[in-house]
């Protein structure tokens, strides 16, 4: 296969070190779980749960709503204490309606119907299944799987990509879930592959996962068809389009979707959520995750229940050194700041990071001076500069015009900034604020539809009066004439 | 818990706006060291007051617009003026510095809105403004090769405060322009550059010319420090370099008795600092790398165009100011291809189906 890596990217220090070399561990079960009911791209699942209640491990809490959403199951067994709004890791900044269980300690599952071999039942009953198990992509987009599994179903698929990429400085869960189930992944893929009827699959990882990239290569000596390459460390490899990029040399058209050039990818972490669901009957009800960040004290590769406090994840690595800087939920150049420790762990969430002062960026600004590194460093193209230019001046199309809606948020552009430009703050704005524009025009037009509509319906309501007047006039005129015809025709009888 | 919100990245290359102009700053010293040791005390009273003078309008600048006079730690103001001073008759008088420095901090620079916002490379436009106005002050030239220190301290500061004109004893004409008169009164470009141009002294910049231009090989070892420690990327330097190099060839193949050889052309003059560290100004040159290619090439092209039939002996300044008022167009030009899109936006498109199936079915 041609290798071509993508342009730009960067290469921020690793500090991988920390916990690449912890084994995951499981982290004992809390005393309550937080479980947010919006943990994917989309609309928020739906309480079908009442406090009070009693569940058990891998029961449905949460249904998912109409349009994009997933399903939500409870972690463990216990009782519903609560249903409310709550401090939760979502780009809006909202909170999320979530679901506190007290756990009873016995982690009792719910009774599975019996296992059937999978690769006996078809695609389409398989990614159901796996919608119904609430698998979202874990690498940080959280978009349901099933979502991206039936609509690449309905294309031609050649290549299932599976992406070891972990880019993000720091995380190594995916590492170390690569390193020690490396079989699940492999049936993972496998059945990624029977389900959309692909024919090969391709798992890439960055060349500085050695042990995974063996490990992988052993789990997959006796398929047929599967191949692992190694791509380099390079900072958005992690990033689907760069992903595909560097392994089929093609691109993922603009406003498309990988299937468009006959490819699907997943993230490891969702394969072996896939394999876990298809194979074992369970619900995505946890993950792994990093904890690291040079104010974390033993940092390490924790395999957590969702809904999970962070505080708890933190003291199971003995708590922090010193005060930390920023709580991070994801990496340091895509996560998400935490307002507080008490954020539950959610499905998308592959590290939790505590970083001291010297780890962060100094948020200081000074005026651009043009140098153009943002622009080497866009892996996507664009010109970082001129699009902060534009969406801080109003001009939202002015930045469109310069690849606003082309940008994948990956921070790349303001990593290297020698004038600390807070671009992606400016591009979150002008992406929400060109959203909002849209969804207002949209309501607008909708409006105006039906205002039209009802002004078009009482046209033809006066219309149709007016008409059945004229009728009845008409008729009336006719028995009237009728009447007189019959009178003269009565008096000429006479 | 005190934590600062922003928005991702929370980590950043280390990288500060200081930091780069500082490094250039580090990377002239050698140069100018050596352009001070070799034009002697004139040449340091010069340099000095230059660079003083270019700090203090900065700060005037930043107290008159109310802006945070910590500015000043960005160095680009120290940059500026020293830039300045290093393309200077080294003799000059201290108005020229003050002058200088006037034009290129607070008309070329605040006037346009500060840091970032000037059109023009803010040395270029004092260099060029200054040779137009005062054209005999900005072609004085000491001879190189003299005892730099013959000049007491006492009489450099009759030379810098203008009390006394330079004796002629000590001026003469710099390599450039000696073989540019001697052309148009007829004498023949070889003749004329074994006369005036010797390889490894131009190379180590025993010969007259601007106070920090004359060694090619210090201003080079001092490109090469920036290219090695990311400063500056290579697209500039070498395509404006290369340019230089191949017209110069070109010609001089043609009829070497007009056109001057390219070792001559490369190692006088300014084009040296020229393509390592003015050209190479970030504010005012093209933020693409084929943009910077172009605009290394255009800075090339009319360098050599000025140099072999244009009115002065050396037209570094009037190429790069020419080149950067072109810079807005040529970014918009030399915009790179987005992912996923052909270059004018539209998606790109891939053939759905696979040549190798096509193949089987026929
Ligand atoms: S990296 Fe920063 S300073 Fe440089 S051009 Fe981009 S936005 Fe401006
Ligand atoms: S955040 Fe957007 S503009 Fe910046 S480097 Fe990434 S894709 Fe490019």
């Amino acid at each position: 296969m041609k290798f071509s890596p993508f342009r730009g990217g960067v290469h921020p220090d690793g500090y991988k070190e920390l916990s690449a070399h912890q084994a995951i561990e499981k982290l004992p079960l809390p005393d309550r779980l937080y479980v947010p009911l919006r943990q994917h791209a989309g609309s928020e699942a739906l309480a079908i749960v009442q406090p009070g209640d009693f569940v058990m491990k891998g029961q449905l809490i949460g249904r998912a709503a109409k349009g994009i959403s997933a399903p939500v199951h409870a972690p463990t067994s216990g009782k519903v204490l609560k249903v409310q709004p709550f401090v939760a890791a979502h780009p809006s900044g909202m909170d999320s309606n979530t679901v506190i269980i007290e756990c009873d300690g016995n982690d009792t599952p719910i009774a599975t119907p019996t296992n059937i071999d999978p690769f006996s039942l078809d695609g389409k009953t398989l990614s159901d299944t796996i919608a119904n198990a609430g698998i979202v992509g874990m690498g940080g987009a959280s978009f349901p799987a099933a979502v991206k599994l039936s609509s690449a179903s309905r294309q031609v698929v050649n290549t299932v990509i599976i992406n070891g990429g972990e880019c993000e400085p720091y995380l190594t869960a995916d590492d170390r879930l690569m390193r020690e189930r490396p079989e699940q992944i492999i049936l993972g893929a496998r059945l990624i592959r029977h389900i959309v009827n692909a024919e090969n699959v391709c798992i890439a990882i960055e060349d500085n996962k050695k042990e995974a990239i063996s490990a992988l290569r052993q789990a997959s000596s006796e398929y047929r068809n599967i191949q692992v390459i190694v791509v380099p460390t390079l900072y958005p490899m992690g990033s689907a389009k760069q992903m595909i990029q560097a392994v089929t040399g093609k691109e993922v058209p603009a406003g498309g979707r990988s299937s468009d050039i006959g490819v699907l990818m997943h993230n490891v972490a969702t394969t072996y959520a896939i394999a876990q669901c298809l194979s074992q009957n369970e619900p995505l009800v946890s993950r792994i995750v990093t904890v690291s960040g040079g104010a974390i004290k033993h940092p390490k590769n924790i395999e957590a229940l969702v809904g999970t406090p962070i505080k708890q994840l933190i003291d199971f690595c003995g708590g922090t050194l010193e005060e930390p800087s920023k709580l991070l939920l994801g990496g340091p150049m895509m996560g998400q700041l935490m307002p507080s420790d008490e954020v539950p762990l959610i499905k998308g969430a592959a590290g939790v990071l505590a970083l001291n002062n010297n780890e962060i960026s100094q948020p200081s600004a000074s005026p651009c001076i043009r140098c153009g590194r943002c622009v080497s460093a866009c892996p996507m193209g664009l010109v970082p500069l001129e699009m902060a230019n534009h969406s801080r001046q109003q001009d939202f199309d002015g930045a469109i015009g310069f690849g606003l809606k082309d940008c994948i948020l990956c921070g790349s552009c303001a990593f290297v900034c020698p004038s600390h430009i807070p671009l992606v703050h400016y591009f979150q704005y002008a992406k929400g604020e060109v959203a909002y524009q849209k969804a207002t025009q949209q309501r607008m037009d909708h409006t105006r539809q039906l205002s039209e509509s009802r002004r078009a319906r009482q046209e033809k309501e006066a219309a149709e009066k007016a008409a059945a007047k004229a009728a009845a006039k008409a008729a009336k005129e006719a028995k009237a004439a009728a009447k007189r015809k019959k009178q003269n025709a009565a008096s000429a009888n006479q | 818990m005190n934590i600062i919100t922003i928005s991702s990245p929370h980590a950043h290359d280390h990288s500060s706006v200081s930091r780069l102009m500082f490094h250039v700053c580090l990377a002239l010293v050698p140069c100018t060291l050596y352009g001070l040791y070799s034009f002697g005390f004139p040449a340091i009273n010069l340099f000095v007051i230059t660079i003083v003078s270019g700090i203090f309008w900065e700060a005037l600048c930043l107290k008159m617009l109310k802006k945070p006079l910590n500015f000043l730690n960005d160095y680009s103001a120290l940059l500026t003026s020293w830039l300045l001073a290093l393309t200077l008759p080294p003799w000059a008088p201290w108005w020229i510095g003050v002058g200088g420095s006037f034009i290129a901090i607070v008309v070329t620079k605040h006037i346009y809105g500060g840091v970032g916002q000037n059109v023009f490379n803010p040395a270029m436009v004092a260099r060029v403004a200054l040779l137009i106005s005062f054209p005999v002050h900005m072609t004085t030239w000491p001879i190189a090769g003299n005892d730099p220190f013959a000049i007491s301290f006492l009489d450099s500061l009759a030379i810098t405060l203008g009390v006394s004109p330079i004796p002629d004893a000590y001026t003469g004409a710099t390599a450039l322009g000696a073989i540019k008169t001697g052309l148009s009164v007829g004498a023949t470009a070889n003749d004329l550059v074994s006369d005036h141009f010797v390889f490894t002294d131009a190379l180590m910049g025993k010969m007259s010319g601007s106070l920090g231009e004359t060694s090619a090989l210090l201003i080079f070892v001092g490109g090469l420090w920036l290219l090695s420690m990311r400063v500056i990327s290579w697209h500039i330097p070498v395509s404006m370099l290369l340019t230089m190099s191949a017209l110069t060839l070109l010609f001089h193949l043609i009829d070497p008795t007009l056109y001057s050889m390219t070792s001559f052309h490369l190692l006088s003059g300014g084009i040296m600092l020229g393509a390592f560290f003015i050209a190479t100004d970030p504010v005012t040159s093209p933020s693409s790398k084929g943009g910077q290619l172009f605009f290394g090439a255009g800075c090339g092209v009319i360098d050599f165009l000025i140099r072999t039939w244009g009115g002065f002996p050396e037209g570094i300044g009037f190429a790069v100011l020419f080149m950067n008022a072109l810079t807005p167009l040529i970014d918009l030009y030399f915009r790179p291809r987005i992912y996923g899109r052909r270059i004018d936006g539209s998606p790109k498109q891939y053939d759905t189906v696979e040549p190798a199936q096509e193949g089987k079915q026929t």
